[in-house]
Order: structure tokens, then C-alpha cells, then sequence
């Protein structure tokens, strides 16, 4: 395996709250990557400086051994990662294949004068976003729901429609914020086992999850975060075992 | 709808819908003249207006972004057309020749506006434009100094009408025994442009920029993440719907055959934006229908109002000009409270996915 993300001394702080302090890691590629740590840990803030909302204050993204630590969320999009949304984001008026077709923009390139004169090599790019965009609805099984309205799709096929349109972008590296929040055991193993697919698909996946279980059941290693800092970092069952991270979750346990 | 519009099931049906409407509309002018060669310049007008609002749709249907300033592109076409075609400046250019420079200056003036506001959204995207609006047409009453440009408040007169080889649209002509006047062939030109406008929003929206478009839309920060690069979409919006703007305008000026900063105040844009909101922000159709409306039905009532209360009360009791105001905005108030997405709402587009497997 060979590293695919190289995080180093990542800081960001909001005012006087050090969101993220000095946190460095690595993601090989081939690999789930989760990252786990109680609410208001940093890593929301840390998926928000890797997908280019905010930039670092101090450290560096290295991204197939290329500097994306300052680049704008689209040009990080075209190097090859894409992201989910923790609170869905999709575009709820467009049809859910729309969706997935949009996904399709960052690898395609017809342009004005191409959409107007519809020439031969802009209908054919058109109708490859809209073969490849039903695959993809297939892919994650929600293809049945192509022509409805994304915002009216039952709120776990919204997830599944985020997958969707982040795997149109065809990226190496899918970061997943929080997939399984508010799903129940069935639809979460569910969702395991997409992302497992996805993997075996060749898509490295980073995700960070609430849900213990999805994590311990998918994750091939985990880090750990806690306010800001990087507390612990290895296999799922070595993490759960760690001191310190029963201490973040449960509280320091008292002299007995 | 869409069965309706399927030329692949019912050609025959289509393309026979298609004639009886081309038909009608090359006619409709005849028939106005009937009534009355105003209600020909009261279409051409309209025709004008739709133009216009397809244009704003553009960037507040498709892109979601408030423009309250459109005027401003509009009065850019028409002074363009006015310079470059009257004794101002003793320029006299051909119509095709200054109706392309024309909206490209508009487009050019689209992304000027657009630039510094790339990060406003709604309500303060709104302001500034309104604010930019007011700017363009404040330079136009006073760019007469030091040098006369604009010729100030007082406008441009006597400006050329379009002329194609012999053919001049200002006068009247006789063709087959036909009487041809004026608006009658202004009012055909413009039905030209308005096809060829609509054909290119109906593409544009259904394809790789108008989604991006309408992505940016429905959530710009997911558009990003999507690898939209926001700030070039969006200007190329706000380019393409000030271009139209400037076509209209150019239009007008021949038309009219005199401008003035008077005709650029900011009612027009609120006209404009309400026939784009009324109709159906988004929908090709809707916007169309709006703009019809918002620029006929005042007419109508300004022709209907003086007799309908001669018949009722013997006499005028209101004078025609405020009670129509009065109807108008009544009417506008009852769309907006039953049917808040506009007339015609821009619904899910739905798409048969080719081979699908079971």
C-alpha cells in the first residue's frame, strides 16, 4: 500500500478555540480511514480544511504527493476528492439522476457556445453524464428514484444520493461526513456494506461516523480526535481498547 | 407535456401543432391592425418584454441570483444602438452590425456588476444591483459633460431605424396586395429573435452550464464541492442574461427612435423581475407568460376601464390611469398569495433513462 493523503501539524482556530492542534496522519491508499472523537473534537473542522472550506492555519494536505492544502473547494474537487455533507446538501429541486449528473461537471467540458449549437461531441458528453449518472444511482440503489425531486427522497436514499453525486466526480479519495446519522441498525450495516463496495471499487474511503459498530465493522484503521489533538490512532479494536480514548468518551475513571 | 412534445411518437401531431402555431403568430399582426395599429406596437412591446425577462431568468431563475439592476443592461443596448446610429455622433452602422456590439457590451457590463458581488447573495445581492441600476442610468443623464456624450437628460433623437437593404422597418410598405406597416415588420423581426432566444434558454438550462447554473442555485457550497467553479458560472450568468438585455435594448432604441434615461428607471427592472417571479422563476414558459401578461393586461385595462364605468355609472368617476395601476397591482398581490411559485412553477425535469437494466 502507498500513502494517498499526507496530513502534517494541521492547526485551524475559530477565535479562541483551537479546533485543530498539530494533528498529522496518513491514508494509504485502498484503505477505510475513519476518524472518530466525541462532538466538538475538530473533525468536522478537519474534513471542512481538507475539502477546501476553510484553509489551515498551520500545516499541510499532501495529496498524491501534491500541496492541496490552500486550493478552493472546486479545484480540490478536481484533484480527486469529494465529500458528503453531515446536514445534507443536495440540490433538492433538481431530479435525484440531476443531481448526480451535476457530480459530472468537474470531468466534462462543454461549454456555452456547445450547449447552445448542441454539436455532435456535446450530445454525445451529454448523453455519457446521463448513461454514467444512472449507473451511479444504480450503483447505490436508488435508481428507481432517478426522476424524483432529491429534496422528496426518504432521508436515507438523500445520503445515498450524496454518495452518489460525490462517486460522479471520480475521485481517489471519498470523504464521507457522517453517512449513517440518523439511521437505523438495518440501513447503517446497509451503508457498510456500500462503502465497502466502494473500496473494492478502488475509492479510498475517509469517514467519520457516530455509529460505533459502522466503524468498528469497516474501518481498516481509525484516529481518534479530541479537542483538536490526535489522542490515538490504529486498528478498530486496538483504538477501542485504548486508555485515553475511554477517557475522551467516558470521562476520567475515578480513584477507586 | 412532454408526450405532447415527443416527435419521436407523434410527429404528424407535432409538427402539425407546430405549423398551426407559427401560422398564428406570423398572422397575429393582421389581426391586431384590425383593431388598431397601436395593439401592433402594444405586441412588439410585449415581444420586447418577453425578451427581456428571458434574460433575467437567466440569472434568477437558473442561478438564483437577484438582479434588481437589469434595466441598466437594457439602457447599455439601446445607448450603444442610439451612438453608433444617429446623427449624435453622425454614426449610422448598420443594425446587424451594432446589435452584436451591443450585447456584448452588455455581457462586458454583466460581469463588471457581477465581479465585486460574487459573494453576495439575496437580499444584499439585491441591493447592489438595484444600487448599480441606479449608477448606469445617473451617468446617463449626466455623461453630457464635459464632453457630450450621452446628451444628457434630454436624449437621443432621431435615431435610424434597422433597414435591410431596401426594406426600412419605419415605413410602411405594400406586399400582395398587404398592407405592411411599420410595427407589423418590427413585430416579425422580434418574433425571430425571441424564437432563437427562447431555443437557446431551453439548451442552455438542459445542459452542462445550466445545471451548474441551477446547482449553484439550490447550494452553492455543495456546488463547490461538486468542483463548480462558482465564480465563473456565475458571471458567465449574469454575462449571458445582460446580453440579452442589450439585444432588447438595441431593439428598442430602433424602434422607438428615441431614448432618454426616462425610459431606464427602476420600475422597469421591477417590472421585469415581476414578470420573471409572476410567471415562474425557472421556467422557460411561466417566464414567457409573465412577461405577456404584466405588459398587455395594463394595456387592456387602460383601453377597457373609461367605457366599462361610462356603461355603469353614466359617467368617469376614477381616472383610467390610477384604477388600472390599482387592478394591476390587486391582481399581482392574488398570484403571489394562491400560486407563490408563479403561474407556471418549473417543475422536476424528468428524463427516460436509456437501457435500464432490471
Amino acid at each position: 500500500m502507498s500513502g494517498l493523503l499526507e496530513a502534517c501539524g494541521l492547526g485551524k482556530r475559530f477565535g479562541g478555540v483551537q479546533a485543530l492542534a498539530g494533528v498529522s496522519f496518513g491514508i494509504q491508499r485502498g484503505e477505510i480511514y475513519g476518524l472518530i472523537g466525541p462532538n466538538g473534537a475538530g473533525k468536522t473542522t478537519l474534513f471542512n480544511t481538507l475539502t477546501g472550506i476553510y484553509a489551515p492555519d498551520a500545516g499541510t494536505f499532501l495529496f498524491e504527493g501534491r500541496d492541496i492544502s490552500r486550493l478552493p473547494p472546486d479545484r480540490i474537487a478536481a484533484a480527486g476528492i469529494a465529500r458528503t455533507f453531515q446536514n445534507i446538501r443536495l440540490f433538492a429541486n433538481l431530479s435525484a439522476l440531476e443531481n448526480v449528473m451535476v457530480g459530472r461537471h468537474v470531468r466534462t467540458h462543454a461549454g456555452l457556445v456547445g450547449a447552445i449549437l448542441r454539436d455532435r461531441r456535446t450530445l454525445a458528453e451529454e448523453a455519457a453524464i446521463e448513461r454514467r449518472a444512472g449507473e451511479l444511482l444504480e450503483y447505490v440503489g436508488i435508481r428507481t428514484y432517478a426522476n424524483a425531486a432529491a429534496g422528496t427522497l426518504a432521508y436515507g436514499d438523500q445520503r445515498r444520493l450524496e454518495i452518489a453525486r460525490a462517486l460522479a466526480t471520480e475521485p481517489r479519495l471519498l470523504a464521507l461526513d457522517e453517512p449513517a446519522a440518523g439511521m437505523n441498525a438495518a440501513e447503517s450495516a446497509a451503508l457498510g456494506r456500500l462503502i465497502r463496495a466502494i473500496r473494492d471499487d478502488g475509492v479510498t474511503v475517509l469517514l467519520i461516523e457516530h455509529d460505533v459498530r459502522l466503524v468498528m465493522n469497516v474501518c481498516d484503521r481509525v484516529m481518534v480526535l479530541d479537542y483538536g489533538e490526535k489522542i490515538a490512532e490504529g486498528a478498530p479494536h486496538e483504538v477501542q481498547r485504548d486508555a485515553r480514548v475511554i477517557e475522551a468518551y467516558l470521562g476520567a475513571p475515578r480513584a477507586a | 407535456m412532454r408526450a405532447l412534445f415527443d416527435t419521436r411518437r407523434r410527429p404528424m401531431l407535432v409538427w402539425g401543432g407546430v405549423a398551426l402555431i407559427g401560422i398564428a403568430l406570423t398572422g397575429l399582426p393582421f389581426a391586431l391592425a384590425l383593431v388598431g395599429t397601436s395593439w401592433v406596437r402594444i405586441a412588439d412591446f410585449a415581444i420586447l418584454y418577453v425578451l427581456l425577462a428571458l434574460g433575467l431568468n437567466i440569472v434568477v431563475g437558473f442561478a438564483g441570483l437577484l438582479d434588481l439592476g437589469y434595466v441598466a443592461f437594457y439602457a447599455v443596448g439601446a445607448y450603444a444602438y442610439a451612438l453608433l446610429a444617429s446623427p449624435h455622433f453622425g454614426l449610422h452602422l448598420p443594425f446587424w452590425v451594432i446589435l452584436p456590439i451591443g450585447a456584448l457590451l452588455a455581457a462586458f457590463f454583466g460581469v463588471v456588476l457581477g465581479a465585486p458581488t460574487l459573494k453576495l447573495r439575496g437580499d444584499y445581492l439585491a441591493i447592489v444591483t438595484l444600487g448599480f441600476g441606479e449608477i448606469v442610468r445617473i451617468f446617463l443623464n449626466n455623461l453630457s459633460q464635459p464632453v457630450n456624450i450621452t446628451n444628457g437628460p434630454i436624449g437621443i433623437a432621431r435615431i435610424d431605424p434597422f433597414r435591410l437593404g431596401a426594406v426600412d422597418f419605419s415605413r410602411g410598405a405594400r406586399l400582395l396586395g398587404l398592407e405592411l406597416s411599420s410595427p407589423m415588420k418590427y413585430y416579425w423581426l422580434l418574433l425571430a429573435a425571441v424564437l432563437a432566444v427562447i431555443a437557446i434558454n431551453l439548451r442552455l438550462q438542459n445542459s452542462r452550464i445550466g445545471r451548474a447554473w441551477e446547482a449553484i442555485r439550490e447550494d452553492e457550497v455543495a456546488a463547490r464541492a461538486m468542483g463548480i467553479n462558482t465564480r465563473n458560472v456565475k458571471l458567465l450568468a449574469f454575462a449571458m442574461g445582460a446580453s440579452f438585455g442589450g439585444l432588447a435594448g438595441g431593439m428598442f432604441a430602433a424602434i422607438q427612435m428615441f431614448i432618454s434615461p426616462e425610459s431606464f428607471v427602476l420600475t422597469e427592472s421591477v417590472m421585469v423581475v415581476s414578470m420573471v417571479v409572476l410567471g415562474g422563476m425557472g421556467n422557460v414558459w411561466g417566464v414567457i407568460l409573465g412577461a405577456l401578461l404584466l405588459a398587455i393586461v395594463p394595456e387592456v385595462l387602460r383601453w377597457c376601464v373609461e367605457p366599462v364605468q361610462q356603461v355603469l355609472f353614466g359617467r368617469t368617476l376614477v381616472d383610467p390611469e390610477v384604477i388600472r395601476m390599482l387592478i394591476f397591482g390587486f391582481a399581482l398581490v392574488l398570484v403571489m398569495l394562491f400560486r407563490p411559485a408563479g403561474l407556471l412553477p418549473s417543475a422536476v425535469r424528468k428524463r427516460e433513462l436509456a437501457e435500464r437494466r432490471t
